[in-house]
């Protein structure tokens, strides 16, 4: 060890300043301006579970979206064989998202192997069949393929989460990958979780499609819905919110006009006449183009404004639109609007996502946890104090202020790391406590061994230190593996939990042992005492 | 002041067969509890499910919560006081979560405040764990407290010897099955918080037998002639005053945030306290001792002259 105290000394203060330093902007957040820029701008975050606020895990449903792209390349297949005078019969995309495919000869399938090398990179053959002189032929995407798809489509999913959340307004959101296909959320101090979870899980595919004015609706109620035509459902209508649910229905033309990957510009506007909140929309060049051509089209009909696949409005297109702009009306409250507004600014999310876990934690309950936590840290501490006083008397008191150091530089640690301190944390910071007065118990124990065997207070404490060193670090790199794997598996709040018991453990090894025996040192070499009080 | 006045000999290496039956007993117990409760109680971290922590404005009978949630049609609902009286704090639980945008939560509380006004409760938790996270997290759950025991015995294996590995570890999952056996008992809660509890008690019992094994290693070296079990028994002589003045203050401090660390936090201190207790028994009945059945059983090579 260091044989000079004023350097120990030194050190010592060295680092409980620099944890004080880092420790302040944490603890006194209202700095006047002027001392601010002095300070560090890293502080403890405070977990979800302290302040309030929720974590959600996302799963995109990428399956889903390789569907639509499977579909496509189907189609382009078809296209394909038909250009090249291939004879087949049904080309089609399976549950299973292969493409199956029959022909009629072994020719037919050399050239369809012609075709795919030439034109789909991205496909191979899965298997082939000959039965009854035909040729059953499954195609798949190649793994790559789909592999750089599902992350192309998670980091897109990923982006646009992005983007809503940012413009809903929360500061310092957490927005994570997590594995292959999820998606870690977190949002600190949000007050309306419903909200949302309903603003960042909307797929929000914005759809124009025609009404089917030649057929009967109530025919297709009934179950006889006309080739090219679908059944979809309307949004809930103005009555709702007084209870009366009345589900209505639109029969549309199942081609897609125009979607929402047209638009450049949403924004919440009021209607003159009636003070309504409606979403007006501003399409890009090209999608103003398309829509002046669609409305020039079909004057008189019926278009309708579908959003995840439910219609919101479907008005009666009365003129040629020109200049790309459009309004989508419905029965919104201000708030909706706003949402709606931002998703379809946001862009839609590539594939549907499912929530897979949710947690919110109120605000009230978080200053709860914290109030609560901090209050049995300090009785405990206190608790602890009066006992190592009351049995070690003045080697007691210097315990104590290794204690009370132990937690100011761990708090500092944690600001300096930009640690989160989760409700499990400050259970981490009480087990530091304990640890930290561990390691002094045993030197403690030790000394007094040693005095017992009539060493002099200098060889006690030295051999006390010199002893008890090495069970210490055994006993605190046990703990510290512990540690390790809690943070390895865990997450959230566990997680805080490793971070504050790791570091715990290392500054309690600083203060029990450094710093004490500064202290220990100053004693017994400077002064020539005949007893320890310990 | 001390409570374990120096020279004193306990035999506790002698009392190693009835701890062995007592351990034995209590870990009989435990898996017994076990298979007849169908094993732990799994909480919603780890069985999926929906939890919603509200607290009323004023008191409210619990059938009234139950009351006002049939319109929600869940199939198994649990409503259960959550802290104090006074807090009029209920926990609502389910196993079904949906994976939905509208939500079970959202329905549940729109029934809540048909019944009871908007302004008349307060929801302060909700936690909705799909089927899927669940199997997750209960396979992160077992691997982090299978690789910390593995992680623990090469260390010690490193540090000491692979007899005092062996019996450190086997102490541990001595721990660790009690721990959850008076859970089970006590039908309490199985969640990630728990998990987190279990890799705590692992890091403190281990603590608590290095402490012992350290002794008994220094005295070896030092009484060379002594037989094993005379050197187990005054290492833990020795270290005793420690063992019991550590665990009081770490029982301090544990029943502090029991009495005051509030509801959310009462179930991890618990498991933490009992593991406390029974990581610090095992310590001195089972870890120590199973170095002596190791080294009876096959005697170690390098002979002590």
């Amino acid at each position: 060890m260091f044989q000079s105290i004023k350097l120990r000394v030194l050190i010592a203060a060295a680092v409980v300043l620099a944890s004080a330093y880092f420790l302040l902007p944490s603890v006194v957040p209202e700095l006047p301006a002027s001392v601010k820029n002095l300070f560090p701008k890293n502080r403890i975050h405070l977990g979800l579970d302290l302040q309030g606020g929720m974590h959600l895990v996302l799963e995109v449903d990428t399956a889903k979206a390789l569907e639509g792209t499977v579909e496509r390349l189907a189609n382009s297949v078809k296209d394909g064989l038909m250009e090249k005078r291939v004879r087949f019969r049904g080309v089609e995309r399976r549950p299973d998202n292969t493409i199956g495919i029959e022909l009629p000869s072994r020719e037919a399938r050399a050239d369809l192997e012609k075709l795919l090398a030439e034109q789909f990179p991205d496909l191979e053959i899965q298997s082939a069949d000959l039965a009854d002189g035909r040729e059953k032929v499954v195609l798949r995407l190649r793994e790559k393929r789909v592999a750089e798809m599902k992350k192309s489509i998670v980091d897109q999913s990923l982006e646009t989460i992005r983007n809503r959340v940012d413009q809903f307004g929360v500061t310092e959101p957490e927005i994570i990958p997590q594995g292959e296909d999820r998606i870690l959320i977190q949002l600190p101090g949000v007050k309306d979780p419903k909200r949302a979870v309903d603003l960042i899980g909307k797929t929000a595919l914005l759809e124009f499609k025609l009404v089917d004015e030649e057929h009967s609706l109530e025919e297709a109620l009934r179950g006889n819905v006309p080739a090219g035509s679908i059944l979809m459902k309307g949004a809930r209508e103005s009555g709702e919110r007084s209870g009366a649910r009345r589900d209505t229905w639109y029969l549309l033309k199942e081609r897609t006009l125009l979607t929402g990957q047209s638009l450049e510009n949403a924004q919440v506007k009021i209607s003159d006449r009636f003070g309504e909140p409606y979403v007006a929309i501003k399409f890009n060049a090209q999608g103003a183009r398309d829509f002046d051509r669609i409305t020039g089209e079909n004057v008189n009909r019926r278009l309708a404004i579908i959003l995840d696949g439910v219609v919101y409005s479907a008005p009666v297109i009365k003129e040629r639109i020109s200049g790309g702009d459009a309004q989508i009306t419905g029965a919104f409250t201000t708030e909706e609007a706003r949402d709606l507004a931002i998703v379809l600014r946001a862009g839609s999310l590539p594939a549907p996502v499912k929530i897979l876990e949710q947690r919110t934690v109120g605000p009230s309950l978080g200053q709860d946890s914290i109030d609560k936590g901090i209050r049995s840290v300090i009785i405990g501490m206190i608790l602890v104090g009066l006992f190592m006083v009351f049995y070690y008397r003045l080697s007691g008191l210097v315990a104590i202020l290794a204690l009370v150091l132990n937690i100011v530089i761990l708090l500092g640690a944690m600001a300096l790391f930009d640690a989160t301190l989760t409700l499990p944390g400050i259970a981490g910071i009480v087990l530091t406590i304990g640890m930290a007065v561990d390691a002094n118990v045993l030197i403690f124990e030790r000394a007094r061994e040693e005095l017992r065997l009539g060493k002099t207070p200098r060889a006690a404490i030295e051999a006390g230190y010199a002893r008890a060193f090495l069970t210490i670090l055994d006993t605190n790199v046990t703990t510290l593996l512990a540690a390790v794997f809690l943070f390895q598996f865990g997450t959230g709040p566990v997680k805080g939990f490793a971070v504050t018991l790791s570091i715990g453990i290392i500054v309690s090894m600083f203060t029990a042992i450094f710093v004490t025996r500064i202290i220990f040192d100053h004693v017994t070499w400077n002064r020539k005492i005949k007893a320890l009080s310990i | 002041m001390e409570l374990i006045k120096p020279g004193i000999n306990f035999d506790f290496v002698g009392k190693m067969r009835i701890a062995a039956l007592v351990s034995a007993a209590a870990i009989l117990i435990s898996i017994v509890s076990l298979i007849a409760h169908g094993g732990p109680n799994w909480g919603i971290d780890f069985a999926g499910g929906t939890v919603i922590q509200v607290k009323f404005q004023k008191d409210v009978p619990i059938d009234g919560i139950r009351r006002s949630l049939d319109a929600v049609n869940l199939s198994e609902v649990t409503i259960q006081q959550f802290g104090a009286r006074d807090e009029h704090e209920y926990l609502i639980r389910t196993a079904e979560s949906t994976e939905d945008l509208k939500g079970l939560s959202g329905r549940i509380e729109d029934s809540l405040a048909a019944a009871f006004g908007r302004d008349g409760f307060e929801v302060r938790r909700v936690e909705v764990v799909g089927p899927k996270v669940g199997r997750d997290l209960t396979q992160k759950g077992i691997m982090a407290v299978v690789f910390s025991w593995i992680a623990m015995l090469v260390y010690i294996a490193w540090r000491f010897e692979f007899r005092f590995a062996v019996g450190g570890i086997l102490a541990l999952v001595h721990d660790t099955i009690i721990t959850v056996g008076v859970l089970s008992l006590l039908r309490m809660e199985f969640s990630l918080v728990i998990v987190a509890a279990l890799l705590t008690i692992i890091g403190y019992s281990i603590n608590d037998t290095i402490v012992i094994y350290d002794r008994i290693r220094e005295n070896m070296r030092k009484n060379v002639r002594q037989e094993l079990a005379q050197v187990i028994n005054a290492s833990i002589n020795q270290t005793l005053s420690r063992t019991i003045l550590t665990v009081l203050t770490v029982v301090l401090v544990l029943v502090s945030i029991l009495l005051f660390g509030g509801a959310v936090i009462f179930d991890f201190a618990f498991a933490i306290l009992v593991g406390v207790i029974v990581g610090t028994y095992s310590s001195i009945f089972i870890a120590s001792p199973l170095v002596l059945a190791w080294e009876r059983a096959r005697p170690s090579k390098r002979k002590r002259k």
